[in-house]
């Protein structure tokens, strides 16, 4: 654990200090790619600002009506049986099919929780590490018009259940 | 999807607050949370763009074609049937690098000629030139090849390195360390991913293409 929480201090210094430098090496104008880098940086923000003001109103709502709370006691009795908190569930079932859906959720915990805590940090670690199941798998299998998609669904959930698992694991250990 | 997501998540909250009379609670729920999506969008412009910009000089100088060029071990193990020189390992090596290193745009539209690339591999299969010495059933049309499954379970699995949008909004709701996740996300896609190999390798096993 001591070497990942490492990890976590060094990656980022050590991956732009790698980028630039191999730039640089290349012969490119490094800071010219990078203004125009964060051009379209800023572009994409503005262009999911509106989706993501509709998802957060929609997560505000559901949270703000006593839903999701009555919600996660619900289904409080089920999801301890495997180890999940309850509150994470719709995060979890949120991400197999929309990403923002899924962070809404996820800010929402943040807000109610606060990002450090256990539910907090197990929510960052369980968006950081699953994709969105149903949409990539619709995206990829349509642009080839393949509806039998034979064993990708199991190995796919599979896959996203190993690391929400992870994840739950791992931010009870932070 | 989302138009359904979206309204449920409006309607059933709506709904929910009448019945337990939290309508005034609801009004500033969706003030707020509107007032929120401007500032963390505000945040999100900082991070995002500085982040953007780094990618962009790797993207620029070749590094994802350099590290595709790395992934043939990979490719290997994970797809020992894809023929050694074909189109469709660049596409996989370019979108599997892009995902790595979290550039989103670069990849989709590299997995998708993969796929079409891997669609063309089985067409060829099915006209009995590569495959039918080996006894292999011939594909039917519309059904996933065992490359396709394969690749997008791995794809699905994240293989995201640094969740820089999720740094981002850990840092906007005020927490003291909002790069300590990294580790321990990459250790959780460590799990994730190799959890999807061994699902992979083992259903490869079998004969059925």
């Amino acid at each position: 654990m001591e070497f990942i929480l490492c990890l976590s201090d060094y990656l980022i210094p050590l991956a732009v200090f790698y980028i630039v430098t191999f730039g640089v090496l290349m012969k490119r104008p490094v800071y010219d790619d990078f203004v125009e880098g964060a051009k379209e940086g800023a572009r994409t923000v503005l262009r999911v600002f509106p989706t993501l003001t509709g998802l957060m109103a929609g997560v505000g709502v559901l949270r703000a009506s006593g839903f999701l709370d009555a919600a996660a006691g619900a289904l409080g009795r089920w999801t301890r049986a495997v180890g999940l908190p309850p509150q994470l569930l719709p995060v979890a079932v949120a991400k197999l099919f929309s990403s923002g859906a899924a962070t809404g959720l996820a800010l929402d915990i943040f807000r109610t929780y606060g990002p450090d805590s256990r539910l907090g940090l197990a929510a960052s670690l369980m968006l950081s590490s699953t994709e969105t199941v149903f949409y990539t798998m619709s995206i990829y299998f349509l642009s080839v018009n393949v509806k039998k998609t034979r064993y990708t669904l199991p190995g796919a959930l599979l896959a996203t259940f190993a690391g929400i698992a992870a994840s739950v694991f791992l931010a009870g250990r932070m | 999807m989302l138009n359904y997501i979206w309204a449920f998540m409006i309607m059933i909250g709506i709904l929910w607050a009448i019945i337990h009379g939290r309508a005034a609670a609801l009004t500033q729920g969706l003030l707020d949370s509107a007032a929120d999506a401007v500032s963390l969008c505000i945040t999100m412009l900082g991070v995002v763009s500085m982040w953007s910009g780094i990618l962009k000089i790797g993207e620029r100088s070749g590094l994802v074609d350099r590290l595709a060029g790395r992934m043939e071990p990979v490719l290997h193990f994970l797809f020992p049937d894809l023929p050694r020189e074909h189109p469709a390992r660049r596409s996989i090596a370019v979108n599997m690098i892009a995902n790595i290193l979290g550039l989103g745009w670069a990849a989709t539209p590299a997995g998708l000629q993969a796929m079409k690339e891997l669609k063309e591999l089985e067409e060829e299969r099915g006209a009995g030139k590569s495959v039918a010495a080996r006894g292999m059933p011939a594909p039917l049309p519309g059904t996933a090849s065992r490359e396709m499954c394969t690749f997008l379970i791995i794809n699905i699995s994240s293989l995201q390195l640094i969740p820089v949008n999720m740094i981002a909004y850990r840092g906007q709701y005020g927490s003291a360390a909002p790069a300590a996740i990294v580790g321990p996300a990459i250790a959780a896609t460590a799990v994730s991913t190799l959890t999807a190999v061994l699902f992979c390798r083992f259903m490869c096993r079998g004969g059925r293409r």
